[in-house]
């Protein structure tokens, strides 16, 4: 079991023949993903490695049945591709592209609602079931399947959960960035509920940072129900005031959106929270002894 | 980004908002002249600059007289204006805005922006004007109203009415309010900002709508489509080494009195480097994010502007290999450190893929690389090139 993706899912990519969406593909594709199909406008007809290539998302669909899209669009056309997706209800969208401007996230958020279709990201690298399926730029080679989910803001920082707990012989079930844009599809609540409701998953890490509110809500939704031990880490305890920290979203405006606040509200809730990043494999070992 | 005061008003007066007669200036003589040209007292002086609280910091005077715009132009421009939002080294004046003095009744607060919790655009509004708003949320949240709209929906006259109605204005004021902030909804929507906050509003005793201060700020991600707007850019509010990275797509962010540099790819392994540099007692100098691809060049010319700062003890390099093989960061690494000539310590930690033959080619460059073997260690041996 997992969360969202898995063997079944076929997947199709949208900028496909652009120099980043054909590495990843083939990367997807060598990690044992089921890529069935790319899209680029004007270049139906064509293929990459074999993989047919569609004017159309609609048309991808129709001729393959993929049932998630991976987005690699530039910025100005993105939201565009996302909104064909979710026209096309394909009930999986991970959109992997940095640098949408938020007023085109908005739109696609609000339209989002209502319809068949979950986003994952934008300004993310992806979700991964080790040993399934992986859409995204992750590594995959330092993944492996196990009973952890992991969900988190930054790229490489769940890079560096996977490889800590890896290190300590503990597996992941699946492992989503949900990117560090301000305006994302899927948020830290709608992860933490899907791995709480997943039986192979029996414990969870999530990762944070500076920006927004979405960790204190998240902090007050596993208080109330998930029962299964959460360890956290936020970054960003020495970002200054009002300044972009890489991420659009990383940035703390007035008093809001701190690393401090953050983690008092995360440990208010029960979670085992990481203060020092290096020790995160191990704090997670001891958190998750009685479950693993 | 940021743009200034005047400039806001210039997209104000573009817009609809109305604004206060006045113009910028650029010396005292400007400011003099303008004084003229407006032909009423009082005139206001008001420093330019990217940073709240000027009044405070006394860069906004009323002038009763001719003389008294020139003494006060004089003695604005080219102080150091030092507030809450410019840290205790201020920032320096170049520019002014001179305009007419208003018969204030009541001051209120309005801005408009994005959302990110709801992804609707709000506009908040509150009877207690010309106050940090913050403060003003903190202590009576029950004295600012927010009026959510839906992006997909649009601005409707059923908006106007509930903020016009919730500042309690009167009647004279509801036609020309509501007018103002669909215009402000449109710009803010139009020009992508990020933040639109007029504090304070004015309503005056002849019964007019004014925007008396104005303040913008616009989404990075958004202004490849607003060519017009980025000409609004001033550098010289712009740290000139966060200028020079900009230049070779470098996200760096300089930190005041910091000892210890680092080169990180991934914003969050980045940020995340800084607190450890801090929790093992050192300060970090500087935020660099060299991205998922960190080429050779991006390394050379982010060691170049790390060890521009005299203050710089040693640098941390923390990188986590995915797509970027270590082998390939390692050689570019020995390659900038060869060609920049880095006289102090470097500790890096590599992990991902091909790290073995990335630390191999570290330990057999013959520079002063220590190599950490994980984070901890790093923070560690970081701690220690700090203790000198």
């Amino acid at each position: 079991m997992s969360i969202w993706v898995d063997k079944h899912t076929k997947l199709v990519v949208q900028g496909i023949t652009g120099k980043e969406g054909q590495f990843h593909t083939l990367t997807c594709k060598a990690y044992g993903t089921n890529v069935v199909a790319g899209v680029t406008p004007g270049k139906g007809g064509q293929n990459v490695e074999g993989i047919p290539v569609y004017n159309t998302v609609a048309k991808a669909v129709k001729e393959t049945g993929a049932n998630a899209a991976m987005v690699f669009v530039p910025p100005p056309f993105c939201a565009d591709a996302i909104l064909e997706s979710i026209e096309a209800e394909i009930p999986l969208i991970v959109a992997i592209t940095e640098g949408i401007p938020v007023m085109d996230m908005l739109k696609v958020k609000n339209y989002l609602k209502g319809s068949k279709s979950r986003l994952i990201g934008p300004n993310c690298p992806g979700i991964i079931t080790p040993g399934q399926c992986k859409i995204g730029i992750q590594p995959g080679h330092i993944h492996t399947p196990g009973p952890v989910g992991i969900v988190s803001r930054s790229g490489t920082l769940t890079y560096e959960a996977v490889h800590q707990i890896g290190s300590m012989g503990i597996g992941q079930s699946t492992v989503i960035g949900i990117g560090g844009d301000p305006v994302n599809g899927t948020n830290f609540i709608d992860c933490l509920a899907a791995f709480a409701a997943d039986p192979a998953t029996k414990a969870i890490i999530m990762v944070g940072e500076i920006g927004g509110s979405a960790e204190e809500d998240a902090a007050d939704f596993i208080k109330a129900n998930v029962k299964k031990p959460v360890v956290g880490f936020i970054a960003g305890l020495t970002a200054p005031p009002g300044r972009r920290m890489g991420h659009a979203g990383a940035i703390i405006s007035g008093s809001s959106g701190t690393a401090q606040g953050k983690i008092k509200a995360m440990k208010a809730a029960g979670i085992a929270v990481v203060e020092n990043l290096g020790h995160m494999g191990e704090i997670a070992k001891e958190a998750f002894q009685k479950v693993l | 980004m940021k743009i200034h005061e005047y400039q806001a008003k210039e997209l104000f007066k573009k817009y609809g908002v109305p604004i206060p007669r006045g113009k910028a200036a650029f010396s005292v003589a400007e400011a003099k002249a303008i004084g003229a040209e407006l032909n009423t007292f009082p005139v206001v002086v008001k420093a330019q600059i990217h940073a709240g609280g000027r009044g405070k910091g006394g860069g906004v005077k009323l002038a009763k007289t001719a003389a008294e715009v020139d003494q006060y132009a004089s003695s604005i421009l080219g102080m150091t204006l030092v507030t809450h939002q410019t840290g205790p080294e201020g920032r320096l004046v170049k520019k002014l805005l001179v305009e007419e003095g208003l018969p204030i009744a009541k001051e209120l607060y309005l801005s408009v922006l994005p959302d990110r919790a709801t992804a609707k655009i709000v506009f908040m509004a509150s009877e207690a004007g010309g106050m940090d708003i913050e403060e003003v949320a903190a202590k009576t949240p029950e004295k600012i109203i927010k009026v959510f709209i839906d992006p997909l929906l649009g601005f409707k006259g059923f908006h106007a009415n509930e903020l016009a109605f919730g500042l309690n204005l009167k009647p004279e004021f509801i036609k020309q309010f509501n007018a103002m902030v669909a215009a402000l909804y449109k710009l803010c929507v139009d020009c992508d900002c990020s933040l639109v906050e007029i504090n304070p509003l004015v309503l005056t005793t002849d019964n007019r709508v004014i925007a008396l201060d104005g303040k913008i700020n616009f989404d990075d991600n958004a202004m490849y489509r607003h060519k017009d707007i980025l000409e609004y850019r001033d550098l010289d509010e712009e740290d000139p080494a966060e200028v020079e990275a900009s230049k070779y797509d470098l996200n760096y962010i300089k930190m005041p009195s910091g000892n210890i540099g680092n080169m990180v790819n991934g914003a969050g392994l980045a940020m995340a480097t800084m607190d450890i540099i801090q929790l093992a007692g050192a300060t970090p100098a500087n935020f660099l994010d060299v991205g998922g691809g960190a080429s050779a060049e991006q390394v050379e010319n982010g060691f170049r502007i790390i060890l521009a700062d005299p203050a710089v003890k040693g640098v941390l390099i923390n990188i986590f290999g995915g797509i970027l093989r270590c082998d390939r960061l390692a050689n570019g690494v020995v390659d900038a450190a060869k060609k920049v000539g880095i006289k102090i310590p470097v500790v890096i930690r590599m992990e991902g893929t091909n790290v073995e033959q990335g630390r191999e080619i570290l330990a057999k460059s013959g520079l002063n690389l220590i190599t950490a073997k994980d984070v901890s260690d790093a923070a560690q041996k970081i701690a220690q090139v700090a203790k000198g």
